[in-house]
């Protein structure tokens, strides 16, 4: 199975509740390859090694064929601060 | 009497011990795995080797290990079936590398360079008694400027 960074963002977006996702993939096209940023207000609360979990349970089945993944997990609040 | 019995017998006994035999097939990898994160303070998994890492996410863990001057116990998945993906299940981790501080998961590559990035790795390593060598540098430094 060949995910899309479009599929990943809407699978993403919709199961965390997230305001924004990014996802790039890194593979050249062989689509195993992905970095993402999300964020959302799922993370409040939530040290990083839960909010990766979190987005791991999410993506349980594509990541059995997605070799490399990157993840960034922001707040609203955090991801604001970023930006400012 | 006694042949018969025993010969009746022997099918059932062997065949009960082939059984639990399979069923307690997983408990070493998760014992070793066990034994080997408990017995160091940090412990990496990894591909390759520190000196020869195969995968530039181990790379990573490797250089920031180095970084702080960590001494680790650093174990090649690549060379251990059993154990790439043991660890995987121990951890409820899918991917490789992963990083025990005193016996608790702690993260893969990301985790590492954003605990790397805030400092949380030197309160982390402090935790358990080890000084990171960035620590050492920024006190040093300090006491020149004074």
């Amino acid at each position: 199975m060949v995910y899309t960074e479009a599929y990943l963002k809407e699978k993403l977006t919709k199961d965390l509740d997230a305001v924004h996702v990014e996802v790039t993939d890194d593979s050249d096209g062989c689509g195993a390859k992905f970095s993402v940023l999300i964020v959302s207000d799922k993370f409040q609360g939530k040290p990083l090694l839960a909010r990766h979990r979190l987005v791991n349970t999410v993506l349980q089945e594509e990541l059995k064929s997605i070799h490399a993944f990157t993840q960034k997990t922001l707040t609203v609040e955090q991801w604001n601060a970023q930006k400012s | 009497m006694n042949n018969l019995l025993r010969r009746s017998i022997f099918p059932i006994y062997a065949n009960s011990l082939k059984l639990s035999c399979r069923s307690f097939a997983d408990v070493p990898i998760k014992e070793k795995i066990d034994n080997i994160v408990k017995n160091n303070k940090v412990v990496v998994f990894m591909k390759g080797v520190p000196d020869a890492p195969r995968c530039g996410f181990s790379n990573a863990v490797v250089q920031i290990m180095r970084m702080h001057a960590v001494t680790y116990d650093s174990h090649d998945v690549l060379s251990d079936e059993d154990l790439r993906q043991g660890i995987k299940d121990y951890s409820n981790w899918p991917t490789i590398p992963q990083v025990f501080i005193n016996g608790e998961f702690v993260g893969g590559c990301d985790i590492m360079l954003q605990m790397h990035q805030s400092g949380e790795l030197i309160e982390e390593l402090k935790k358990v008694g080890i000084k990171s060598a960035l620590l050492t540098a920024e006190e040093s430094k300090k006491e020149e400027v004074k």
